[in-house]
């Protein structure tokens, strides 16, 4: 059974001056997560994906629709239930350096987790075990307790967070946008530390904007197109047989070492125009049709643990 | 071979810090052939930016300490501060690595490039065709002059500062991270229209930095590697990443992502170990501590060995071909 089940969630926020606008940064979103299982969640800039993982955090209030994880709605969570889940629910994010004070040292973002979800450990067994989970995310303890962020790097940052959640050991880990500030030869080890820990039971929300990364490292592919899911399922499939033009638009531009782009051709990416129509991908979609601008939308399963928002998907 | 547009040898340009120097470019040669463009890859605090800066906009705490870089017989490092006026912008451009975000919020996009072209003695009104024929390239409307910069997209916004930094036709044009960035879609528009102004002239020849070998792989006709201040290896973009010679350029290539590789059937690594602290670095190959194939030798400064058209800062290759 999926521990985390997302169910018609909407966020607005208040537009202009006084709010009388709404901007729909998600838009009526439903999926699901098993326990060890790295869903990716892909889209540009400004689809919606923070959003989705501060909601899934509590760090946000949804405008409507429901998270229930662990067969409980997470709004519903009072005090010791309340620690409860984030003791198994936690969230990395994309700048390291935000996440830690820099008057401090690195030590007291371990202390602080004893503190506040794991009183019980005795001092005595607190300093193992930080070091223990140091080891596993590939840091030498005696290069890191001690310091100071600002003595650290990037990515020795990120892996302290990292290691902070094996510390936890939480059951469902919300990952925005960790790696996009590592260099290339770090990010893989962080993005392989994440299949580990999957391996041994833990989910993770792996939000990117980079679709080599999480082609590489998910179960399952979701990919978001202005607060909405327009396509979802098996990664594989999705990567291999992409049927909603903007998720083929997306992986058409991807980078790739090996594979020439034709360098004289136009490609027009942004035609960002006004929600009239009902498919919101209208305005810049090259396969349109008239009824897409009125008929109403609905997933549709292309093959087995794979479906499509748009209206000529199997057609 | 086409002619060299700028030639770049042993140059060195440090930070100077309170504790000593950093040296973040330290005896870096290459050439810039006319119409080419020059990818520069590397990790992040490897040098690039120091090196495209301190090209066209030195100032302090850089500190140029040696070496020369030749455009018109000249070497470019040691101007009189009234010629280098003349140079920059004219005769080589840079677009520094955020500049998108610079752009100054409270004046109009027309007014921003009259200011410019005015320090050059020109204006806007004498450049409009121009102005507006190169926005028709990168796809902006006429209307994008009368608009703020906070008004456009960060794809926008790059594409206009494309136009802005090339309307003097330099030889030269930096274009430092302009991708870094972007989406994915937005990307591969930059760098589309980038190479449509080069083919209608908007310059001569392009050093196009990026940490993204990827992204350098689609525009660049050959690629200079960077390692902590120093290069380690150049060569034709195909060639170099069919075969690689350095043991930093193997492994960076190794660790990208590719189709058809997943965590789930197949590993990909990464290069264990950090870069060097630059400051007061002393000499050795600055790879020798990642580096699986480090021996005795490499503690003494490798220098960059020539094998026909391709070049390799590694002491693997002291007699010609690898050990
Ligand atoms: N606090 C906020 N107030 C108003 N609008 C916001 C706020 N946070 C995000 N948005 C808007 O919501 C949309 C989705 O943002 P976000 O979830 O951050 O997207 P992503 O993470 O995919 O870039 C964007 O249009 C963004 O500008
Ligand atoms: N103002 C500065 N003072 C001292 N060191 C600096 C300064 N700016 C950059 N550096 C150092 O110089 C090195 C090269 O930096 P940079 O050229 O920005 O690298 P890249 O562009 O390749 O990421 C790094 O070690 C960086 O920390
Ligand atoms: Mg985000
Ligand atoms: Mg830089």
């Amino acid at each position: 059974m999926s521990f985390l089940v997302v169910q018609n969630l909407t966020k607005e926020y208040p537009l202009g001056l006084l709010g009388k606008e709404k901007l729909k940064a998600v838009d009526d979103v439903s999926f699901e997560i098993e326990r060890s299982k790295i869903v990716s969640l892909i889209g540009e800039s400004g689809s919606g994906k923070t959003t989705i993982g501060k909601l899934v955090l509590r760090l946000l209030k949804p405008t409507s629709g429901r998270i229930v994880f662990d067969g409980k709605d997470v709004f519903s969570l009072r005090k010791e239930e309340l620690r409860d889940y984030y003791r198994r629910v936690q969230g990395v994010f994309q700048d390291p350096f935000s996440s830690f004070n820099p008057i401090y040292k690195i030590d007291r973002v371990f202390d602080m987790v004893f503190e506040e979800f794991l009183p019980e450990v005795k001092a005595s067994e607190r300093k193992a075990r930080i070091e223990q989970v140091l080891v596993s995310v590939g840091l030498n303890p005696s290069q890191i307790l001690g310091k100071y962020p600002h003595q650290l790097s990037g990515g020795q940052l990120q892996r302290i967070l990292i290691a902070r959640i094996l510390l936890l050991d939480v059951e469902l880990l919300v990952a925005d946008e960790i790696i996009s500030m590592l260099d290339a030869s770090t990010r893989v080890d962080v993005l392989n530390l994440l299949g580990d820990l999957k391996k041994r039971g833990m989910s993770v929300i792996f939000i990117t904007h980079d679709l080599s990364l999480g082609y590489y490292i998910s179960d399952e592919a979701l990919i978001m197109y202005r607060g909405s899911i327009v396509e979802m399922g098996d990664t594989e499939k999705v990567f291999r047989n992409p049927v909603h033009p903007y998720t083929r638009m997306l992986l058409e531009s991807v980078p790739e070492v090996g594979k020439k782009w034709d360098l004289r051709e136009r490609f027009t990416p942004e035609l960002i125009g006004g929600d009239s129509a009902s498919c919101k991908y209208y305005d810049r979609c090259p396969i349109r049709e008239r009824h897409c601008r009125t008929a109403h939308l609905q997933m549709v399963e292309v093959e087995e643990n794979h479906k499509v928002l748009c209206l000529k998907a199997g057609a | 071979m086409r002619d060299a547009l700028l030639t770049v040898r042993d140059l060195k340009i440090y930070y100077r810090t309170l504790y000593g120097y950093v040296k973040a470019v330290d005896g870096v040669a290459f050439e810039l052939r006319d119409g080419e463009v020059l990818g520069i890859a590397g990790e992040s605090g490897c040098g690039k930016s120091t090196l495209g800066n301190g090209l066209v906009l030195l100032k302090p705490p850089m500190k140029y300490v040696g070496g020369e870089a030749i455009l018109d017989g000249k070497n470019i490092m040691a101007l009189s501060q009234k010629e280098i006026k003349r140079i920059r912008y004219e005769k080589i451009s840079i677009i520094p690595q955020y500049a998108m975000d610079a752009l100054n919020p409270t004046k109009k996009i027309r007014q921003i490039v009259d200011d410019l072209l005015r320090e050059h003695n020109s204006s806007f009104e004498e450049k409009r065709e121009l102005i507006e024929e190169r926005l028709a390239i990168v796809n902006l409307s006429k209307k994008v002059l009368n608009m703020y910069p906070i008004e456009l997209s960060g794809g926008m916004k790059q594409r206009l500062v494309m136009v802005i930094s090339t309307l003097m036709n330099p030889d030269v044009l930096v274009a430092d991270e302009i991708t870094s960035a972007l989406d994915v879609s937005t990307q591969r528009s930059v760098v589309q229209m980038l190479y449509e102004m080069k083919e209608k002239k908007a310059m001569k020849s392009i050093i196009f930095i990026t940490h993204d070998l990827a992204v350098l792989y689609q525009i660049a006709d050959r690629i200079m590697v960077m390692y902590a201040g120093k290069v380690a290896e150049i060569g034709p973009t195909e060639e170099m990443v069919r075969n690689p010679l350095h043991p930093y350029t193997k492994m960076l290539l190794a660790s990208l992502p590719k189709i058809g590789v997943r965590f789930v059937n197949e590993r990909l690594k990464g290069i264990p170990g950090y870069p060097p602290n630059l400051l007061n670095i002393g000499p050795g190959c600055r790879f020798r501590e990642r580096c699986p194939k480090a021996f005795a030798k490499c503690e003494q400064d490798p220098p960059i060995f020539d094998l026909n058209g391709r070049k390799v800062s590694c002491w693997l290759f002291e007699r010609g071909d690898e050990r």
